[in-house]
């Protein structure tokens, strides 16, 4: 598989027109994920209301790769439930650690699949999975502290 | 258009020097590979990787312990090319180069050593142009001691800001220890290394420098330059990875206390205490590189046969060249010094809406080896509002056909992504 087959147009339509991006308020956890080799970097923030993922905002630098996979994710997982949204992470992550052999779930992953071409190339993997690894540890971080989703946060400016 | 087609003019016949690099007959997708990654780590000569074999087949022994035959040839060897170095720098002596690693190692020795008696209130300067090796530890040593951590900061064209330094006492009775790069690998930008060491010493500061990027490129005199200490790396010279050097002036480097502990480092060992060897074994602890400086010193005969003004001369020219075709894609923008006046062969480029990533991998498909990211200088990207660059760098095999090419797919990189 060549280069240009590996940016499908769907990664590309979501790198140029982001689903979901910039930050919004309130929000239970924020992080930022960073990809030290390169320098690209997300800041990330999960809003619950319950068990249902309410928003996902973000932003961030980086490639078409890191970026269209931040926009796909957003549309897999707000309006979902949490748990919901761990196991696409779980898909996810595994189809990026498949080199590119795994027959996706399109049912599950919709535009995600575009991705099972980077997959292929051992170096962009990290990039797909920044925004995705960013949500992980959001989620984690909603779940560690007590009382959860109550305890919305608003940034200080 | 071919790619081993040269239009410089340099002295030395660019395509009968590329037949000593066997890598560069490597082909992708049918096509001899454009290699412009050459600030990242050269290519080799088939002398020295020769070299290398030659040694681990015929001589391998440890170096000035072994008392037998093939001890006393790696000893030997290890030793000529430490006296190779000293003629290639102008060092006063073969006991002011020492072997480390890399040019980090040699950074860090430099700043363990040299800052050992730093105290809260003294001052450290760097700039901010600098690979993340020479601020690191600086930084470093800076939480330990207390010692302030300053910075020389740019102009809009990429070089040094004097002005605002004088304005700002940049260099002052405080100053103990001044730090720079010779040569930017991002910008490109040749420093005025020898106006800044006079102005240290003028305050009593020592002057370190990282020459990585100015030794492979052009001749460099270590009683010119005016530093006391000056780090640079073999591999960037078309010698092996693992080997660094660190010039420094005898009297400097024999008033330092050790770096690492270890053997062959030391005068006489007893349970209550150490003596330590003089210059340069004081700071080469353990088994040091021994075929790797043997190597980086047929490395440095090449270089010299080919002649340093001639190679520094071709550099010149490939880069005006490259800047050149550069500066024809519209929207594109150079970082650091558009014309060669004072200016290495480092080219650092930003494309806007394309991703110095998603350029890289592009170019990579039609055969162009550059680099994408912050090429080690993250502080230097934020100062220019940016995250990442594109970087392509030549070196004394590369043609002005491999530029051609990279401004080829560079066209095609942007239709590509901008879809027009």
């Amino acid at each position: 598989m060549d280069v240009e087959e590996m940016y499908q147009e769907i990664i590309l339509d979501h790198y140029r027109q982001k689903h979901h991006s910039g930050l919004r308020e309130p929000f239970d956890a924020q992080v930022v994920q960073v990809n030290p080799s390169c320098g690209d970097e997300v800041m990330l923030r999960v809003t619950l209301d319950g068990d249902t993922v309410k928003d996902v905002s973000y932003d961030g630098v980086g490639c078409s790769i890191s970026q269209a996979a931040t926009s796909v994710m957003t549309d897999l997982v707000i309006g979902k439930s949490v748990e919901n949204a761990r196991e696409r992470y779980a898909e996810f992550h595994e189809m990026m650690h498949s080199k590119g052999r795994m027959e996706p779930n399109e049912e599950t992953l919709e535009d995600g699949i575009a991705f099972v071409g980077v997959a292929k190339f051992v170096n962009r993997v990290k990039c797909a999975l920044l925004g995705w690894e960013a949500l992980r540890e959001a989620l984690d971080q909603t779940a560690a502290e007590p009382g959860g989703a109550t305890a919305t946060m608003t940034q200080e400016k | 258009m071919t790619l081993a087609a040269d239009k410089t003019s340099a002295g030395y016949d660019v395509a009968a020097l590329r037949a000593d690099f066997p890598i560069l007959r490597r082909e992708v997708n049918g096509k001899p590979i454009v290699y412009l990654d050459s600030a990242n780590t050269s290519q080799k000569p088939q002398v020295v990787i020769d070299a290398l074999t030659e040694h681990y087949t015929h001589h391998n022994a440890n170096v000035a312990r072994a008392m037998h035959l093939l001890g006393a040839e790696a000893t030997e060897a290890f030793e000529g090319a430490r006296q190779k170095l000293a003629t290639f720098v102008g060092a006063a002596r073969p006991e002011e180069i020492v072997f480390t690693k890399n040019a980090s190692e040699a950074l860090n020795l430099t700043a363990h050593t040299l800052g050992a008696d730093l105290k809260p209130g003294d001052e450290i300067v760097t700039t901010v142009m600098e690979h993340h090796s020479n601020i690191v530890p600086w930084q470093m040593l800076a939480e330990r001691t207390g010692a302030t951590l300053r910075w020389f900061d740019i102009t809009e064209d990429g070089r040094l800001d004097l002005a605002a330094a004088e304005r700002d006492g940049l260099i002052n009775e405080k100053t103990r220890i001044v730090t720079l790069t010779l040569v930017s690998n991002v910008l490109g930008t040749i420093n005025p290394v020898r106006q800044i060491a006079d102005q240290a010493h003028a305050v009593g500061a020592k002057v370190v420098v990282d020459a990585s990027q100015g030794v492979p490129q052009m001749p460099v005199d270590m009683a010119a330059l005016g530093a006391d200490l000056v780090a640079f790396t073999g591999h960037k010279m078309v010698g092996p990875t693992g080997v660094g050097v660190l010039w420094g002036n005898y009297d400097v480097l024999a008033a330092l206390p050790p770096f690492l502990g270890g053997g062959e480092m030391i005068e006489i060992v007893r349970m209550t205490g150490s003596t330590y060897a003089k210059p340069p074994h004081r700071f080469e602890a353990g088994t040091p590189p021994i075929a790797q400086a043997i190597g980086l010193g047929v490395a440095v005969d090449y270089l010299t046969g080919v002649g340093m003004e001639a190679i520094a001369q071709h550099e010149r020219e490939i880069t005006a060249y490259l800047l050149q075709g550069l500066q024809t894609i519209d929207g594109l923008r150079i970082l650091g010094p558009t014309e060669v006046v004072d200016r290495g062969g480092a080219v650092s480029f930003d494309l806007g809406d394309i991703h110095p990533h998603d350029v890289s991998q592009m170019l990579d498909a039609k055969g162009v080896a550059v680099r994408g990211g912050h090429h080690c200088a993250r502080p230097l990207h934020e100062r220019l509002g940016i995250q990442s660059s594109t970087r392509a760098s030549g070196y004394l095999y590369t043609t002005t056909g491999e530029v051609d090419a990279l401004i080829d797919a560079l066209g095609y990189t942007i239709k590509f992504f901008r879809g027009k």
